[in-house]
C-alpha cells in the first residue's frame, strides 16, 4: 500500500516496527510526565500530611460544582478522543476529523471553566503572589495550598493547551487524508498524551476539591 | 503488536462508569470518615485511572513491556513520595545524638 | 587489515558538505560530533572557572576575588561542569555515535528527536551563558532554598530555566536510546550478546528518563517561588526548605550515576580489547549496571544527613547507600579478573582505563566513608566531599571519557591520534589529577570547609599542592585538545579495526558510511568473542 511506504522511515525495517517504536516512545515520555507532575504531588503530599486542617479550610473555598463539571468535561473529551482513535483504526476519515473537533471543543471548554475559576479566586483574594488577602487562622498554610493549587492546575492547563495544539495538527493532517487503517499511529499516540492529561486531573480533582467537604456543605 | 480495535461501545461503557465514579467520589466526600476520606478518594481515583489506562489507552491489550513502563513510572513517583515521607513522618522519632 | 586511505569511500563525513548539512542532519554520527563540539567548549569554560578558583585558593586571605564573586565562580563551575558537560558528555557524544552501530542498525529510533535534543541543549546552554554574562548566579549548583528563592540577588531564574531546558535534552536522548536498544537490535543480537557499553547506556537512559523530570519540576517551582514571591520552600511563607532538598537530590544523586555509568561501560570495552579476553562475569557486569541505576534512586538522603532530616530517615539512607556500593564493586572485581592472565597492551585507552580503575576505587571507597553517618557529620561540607566526588567524576568519568575518545577516535574520524603524545598526556593527567585532589582529602579531614575563599593559614600547603596539580592537569587536558584537532587533518589514516576488537562498530569502515553498514549484520557470536576475529583472518 503506497501510504505505508511513504510513512515508513529509513531507520525502521517495517511499519510494524515503526509503530511499535513510536508507541513505546510515547509511553516512555508519559512515564517522564508522571514524574514531572510527581514532584508536585510530592510537595502536596508532604504539606497535606503536615497541615491537614489548613488544607481542609482552603479546599472549601474552591467551587465543587465547577471542579466536578471540569472533571466531567475532561472525561467526555477522553471518550471522544478514544472514538477518534477508533475511527483512525477503521479508516473513517470524516469521523476522525469530527471526533477530534469535538475533543478539542471539550478541551477548550475545560480551559474556559478553569480560567473563570482562577478569576473567581483572584477576586476572592486567594491568588498568592497577585492578590492574597486571606488572613484568618492558619493562613500561611492556606496560602501554601493555593500556591500548590495554582502551580499544579497551571502546569496541567499548559499541558491541555499543548494537547489542543497537537490535536489541531492531527485534525488538519486527517482532513488532508494523511491517515488510513494501515497508518494512524500519530492519532493513537496523540490519544495517549490526551488521556494522560485526563489522568492527572482525575487525581487533582479529589485531592484539591474534595478535602473536608463534610465540614462545609456546598 | 496486537491490532485489536476497541469498539466505541466499549469506550462508552467505560465513559459512563467514569462519570458514575466521579459522582461517587464527590458524594463520598460529604461523609466524615476521618483519615479514611483521603483513602476512599484515592481508591476511587485509582479505579478511574486504571480504567482510562487499561481501556482508553489500550494497555489491557498491550505488550508486557508497555505494562512495565506504566508500572515503573508510577512506582518511581511512589518511591519519591515514600522515601520523602520517611523523613517528614519520622521527624522527632529518634533524638539527634548529643541532644 | 591493511591501512586504508581516507575519504576514498563515501562516509558520513564526506557524504554531504555545507553548514546546513550539519545543522539539519538527522545522522546520529553527525549529531554526536555537534555535541562533541558543544560539550568541549563547555568543558574548557568550566575549567576556566576552576582555574580562577584554584588561583584564589593559593593564599589564605580572600584577595583575588570578592566573596560573592567566589560564590559565583564555584556555582558556575558546578553548573557548567555538571549540566553542560558531564551529564551529556558520554551519552550524547560516544553514546549517540555508537549505540546504533553497536546494535547493528542504521540510526536511532527517532533521528529528528535526536537533532531536536541537540538544539534544546544548545538553547539551554545559551541561557546559562547569558545568565553568566549578565552577572552569574551565586547559590551553588545545588540552589538550596530559601537563599535561592528569597535572598539571592543574582540570575537564579535565568540559570534555572537554562538547566530546565537542557534537562529535556537529556530526557529525550535517554528515551531515544531505550527505544532503540529494545526495538532495533540486529538479527541474532540478543540482550546477553550486547556489548557492555550498551548495557551501561541503557541503564544510564533509565536514570535520565526517570530522574530528570523531578529536578525539572523542582527548578520550575524555584522559579515560580522566586518570581511570584510565593512560598513552597520558604519557611517564612509556610514552606519547608528540606522538601526542596529531597526533590533536588532525588534526581541529583542518580545524576552522578548518569555521569559514571557510561564511563564504566567504556572501561568494560577497553579492558576487554587490551587484554584480548572477554569480560569476566559478563552477566554480573550487565546486571550491575541496571542495579546501580535502580539502587541509585534509593540513597539521595545521604546528601542531607545534617539538613535536619529525621535521624530515622538518615539511618535508612545510610544503609541503602552501602548497598549501592556493591554493584560498583562487582564491576571493579570483574575488570580485574578480566585483566588476570590476559594479553595486556598498554595503548593509551588502556592507560586511561587503569587510571579509572584505581581512582574510581578510591573515590568509591571514600563514598562509603561518607555513607557512614558518624563520619559524615564531621566531614560534610568540607573538602573531603569535594575530593570524593572529583575522584569519581574526574578521576573516574573524565578518564573513561578520554579513554573512550581515544579508543573510538579512529572509527569516528578515520584518523589515528599520535600515540606518543597521547601516552604522555595520559600520564600527565594521572599525575596532575592526584596532585590536585589527594591533598583535598587530607585538608577536608582536617576541617577545611568547601565553598570558602578565605581560610586559616594551616591549610595553605594543601591548597598550594592542589593548585600546582591543577596546572599540571590543565596541561594534560590541553595536549589532547590540540592533537585531536591536529589529527583530523594530519593524522595517519585509520584501518577499519585498528585494535582488533570485536563489536559490530568495528566490522564497518572507518569512518562509517552514512547508514553505518553496507548490509545489516547478523550476529551469531557472543560478545567479546575474539576467536571469530582469528576465523576471519584465517578464512
Amino acid at each position: 500500500m503506497a501510504s505505508h511506504n511513504l510513512a515508513l522511515r529509513h531507520q525502521f525495517d517495517d511499519v510494524a516496527q515503526q509503530k511499535d517504536a513510536s508507541t513505546f516512545g510515547m509511553w516512555l515520555f508519559l512515564a517522564t510526565e508522571v514524574l514531572f507532575f510527581g514532584g508536585m504531588f510530592c510537595c502536596y503530599t508532604v504539606y497535606r500530611s503536615l497541615y491537614p486542617a489548613a488544607f481542609g479550610v482552603a479546599s472549601n473555598h474552591l467551587s465543587l460544582v465547577w471542579g466536578g463539571v471540569s472533571t466531567a468535561v475532561l472525561i467526555c473529551s477522553s471518550y471522544f478522543m478514544a472514538c477518534a482513535v477508533n475511527s483512525g483504526a477503521t479508516g473513517k476519515k470524516t469521523a476522525i476529523v469530527a471526533y477530534l473537533a469535538i475533543t478539542i471543543l471539550f478541551a477548550v471548554a475545560f480551559l474556559v471553566i478553569e480560567m473563570s475559576e482562577w478569576h473567581g479566586l483572584y477576586e476572592e483574594g486567594l491568588m498568592p503572589g497577585f492578590n492574597f488577602t486571606f488572613h484568618e487562622g492558619d493562613f500561611r498554610h492556606v496560602q501554601l495550598f493555593y500556591c500548590l493549587y495554582f502551580s499544579m492546575t497551571g502546569l496541567h492547563a499548559s499541558h491541555v493547551t499543548i494537547g489542543i495544539g497537537i490535536l489541531l495538527t492531527m485534525l488538519i493532517r486527517a482532513a488532508r487524508g494523511a491517515f488510513s487503517a494501515g497508518y494512524y499511529t500519530p492519532i493513537e499516540i496523540s490519544g495517549l498524551y490526551w488521556h494522560f492529561v485526563d489522568l492527572v486531573w482525575i487525581y487533582l480533582f479529589p485531592l484539591y476539591y474534595l478535602i473536608a467537604r463534610h465540614v462545609h456543605q456546598g | 503488536m496486537s491490532e485489536h480495535i476497541v469498539t466505541k461501545r466499549q469506550y462508552a461503557i467505560v465513559f459512563l462508569i467514569l462519570l458514575i465514579l466521579t459522582l461517587t467520589t464527590t458524594w463520598a466526600s460529604y461523609f466524615d470518615l476521618g483519615k479514611l476520606n483521603v483513602v476512599v478518594a484515592l481508591v476511587i481515583a485509582t479505579i478511574k485511572a486504571s480504567l482510562v489506562v487499561l481501556f482508553f489507552m489500550h494497555v489491557y491489550w498491550q505488550t508486557k513491556l508497555t505494562k512495565i513502563v506504566v508500572v515503573s513510572g508510577v512506582a518511581w513517583m511512589a518511591l519519591l513520595l515514600w522515601l520523602t515521607l520517611t523523613d517528614i513522618v519520622t521527624r522527632g522519632w529518634l533524638p539527634f545524638p548529643g541532644k | 587489515m591493511t591501512t586504508a586511505t581516507v575519504e576514498t569511500r563515501d562516509n558520513y563525513l564526506t557524504h554531504e558538505y555545507g553548514v546546513k548539512s550539519w545543522l539539519l542532519t538527522q545522522d546520529h554520527k553527525r549529531i554526536a560530533l555537534l555535541y562533541l563540539a558543544a560539550i568541549s567548549f563547555f568543558f574548557f569554560l568550566g575549567g576556566v572557572f576552576a582555574t580562577v578558583i584554584r588561583l584564589e585558593l593559593l593564599t589564605p586571605p580572600g584577595d583575588l576575588v570578592s566573596a560573592q564573586t567566589y560564590n559565583k565562580l564555584f556555582t558556575l563551575h558546578g553548573v557548567i561542569m555538571i549540566f553542560l558537560f558531564m551529564i551529556p558528555s558520554i551519552p550524547a557524544t560516544l553514546g549517540n555515535f555508537l549505540v546504533p552501530m553497536m546494535i547493528g542498525c542504521k540510526d536511532l529510533a527517532f533521528p529528528k528527536l535526536n537533532l531536536l535534543s541537540w538544539y534544546i541543549f544548545m538553547i539551554g546552554g545559551a541561557l546559562v551563558m547569558y545568565a553568566m554574562l549578565m552577572g552569574g548566579v551565586d547559590t551553588g549548583w545545588t540552589f538550596y532554598t530559601p537563599f535561592s528563592t528569597s535572598y539571592a540577588n543574582t540570575y537564579v531564574i535565568l540559570t534555572a530555566v537554562g538547566i530546565f531546558i537542557t534537562g529535556f535534552s537529556s530526557i529525550l536522548t535517554g528515551l531515544n536510546f531505550i527505544v532503540t536498544i529494545h526495538r532495533m537490535r540486529a538479527p541474532g543480537l540478543t540482550w546477553f550478546r550486547l556489548p557492555l557499553f550498551i548495557w551501561s547506556m541503557y541503564a544510564t537512559s533509565l536514570i535520565q528518563v526517570l530522574g530528570t523530570p523531578v529536578v525539572a519540576v523542582t527548578l520550575l517551582l524555584v522559579g515560580v517561588e522566586r518570581g511570584f514571591h510565593i512560598g513552597i520552600f520558604d519557611p517564612a511563607l509556610g514552606g519547608d526548605p528540606v522538601l526542596f532538598q529531597h526533590l533536588f537530590w532525588f534526581y541529583s544523586h542518580p545524576a552522578v550515576y548518569i555521569m559514571v555509568l557510561p564511563g564504566m561501560g567504556i572501561i568494560s570495552e577497553i579492558v576487554s580489547v587490551y587484554s584480548r579476553k572477554k569480560v569476566f562475569g559478563y552477566r554480573f557486569v550487565a546486571f550491575s549496571s541496571v542495579a546501580i541505576a535502580v539502587l541509585g534512586f534509593l540513597v539521595w538522603g545521604h546528601h542531607m544527613f545534617v539538613s535536619s532530616q529525621s535521624v530515622y530517615a538518615s539511618l535508612v539512607f545510610s544503609f541503602l547507600s552501602f548497598m549501592v556500593a556493591v554493584p560498583s564493586a562487582i564491576k571493579v572485581f570483574n575488570w580485574t579478573a578480566t585483566l588476570y592472565k590476559g594479553s595486556i597492551s598498554f595503548d593509551t585507552p588502556m592507560l586511561y582505563a587503569f587510571g579509572f580503575i584505581g581512582l574510581f576505587t578510591i573515590g568509591g571507597l571514600t563514598g562509603t566513608f561518607l555513607a557512614t553517618l558518624g563520619f559524615d557529620v564531621h566531614v560534610t561540607d568540607t573538602y573531603f566531599v569535594v575530593a570524593h566526588f572529583h575522584y569519581i567524576m574526574v578521576g573516574g568519568t573524565m578518564m573513561a571519557y578520554l579513554g573512550g575518545l581515544h579508543y573510538w577516535w579512529p572509527k569516528i574520524t578515520g584518523r589515528m591520534y599520535p600515540e606518543a603524545w597521547a601516552k604522555l598526556s595520559a600520564l600527565v593527567v594521572f599525575l596532575g589529577f592526584n596532585l590536585t585532589f589527594f591533598p583535598q582529602f587530607i585538608m577536608g579531614y582536617l576541617g577545611m570547609p568547601r565553598r570558602y575563599h578565605a581560610y586559616p593559614p594551616e591549610f595553605q600547603i594543601y591548597h598550594v599542592l592542589s593548585t600546582a596539580g591543577a596546572s599540571v592537569l590543565a596541561v594534560g587536558y590541553l595536549i589532547p585538545a590540540i592533537y585531536f584537532v591536529w589529527s583530523m587533518r594530519y593524522g595517519k589514516a585509520a584501518p577499519d579495526n585498528p585494535w582488533g576488537a570485536t563489536g559490530l562498530e568495528w566490522q564497518t569502515t572507518s569512518p562509517p558510511p552514512p547508514e553505518n553498514f553496507e548490509i545489516t549484520p547478523v550476529v551469531t557470536h557472543e560478545a567479546y568473542d575474539y576467536s571469530i576475529l582469528e576465523e576471519m583472518t584465517v578464512g
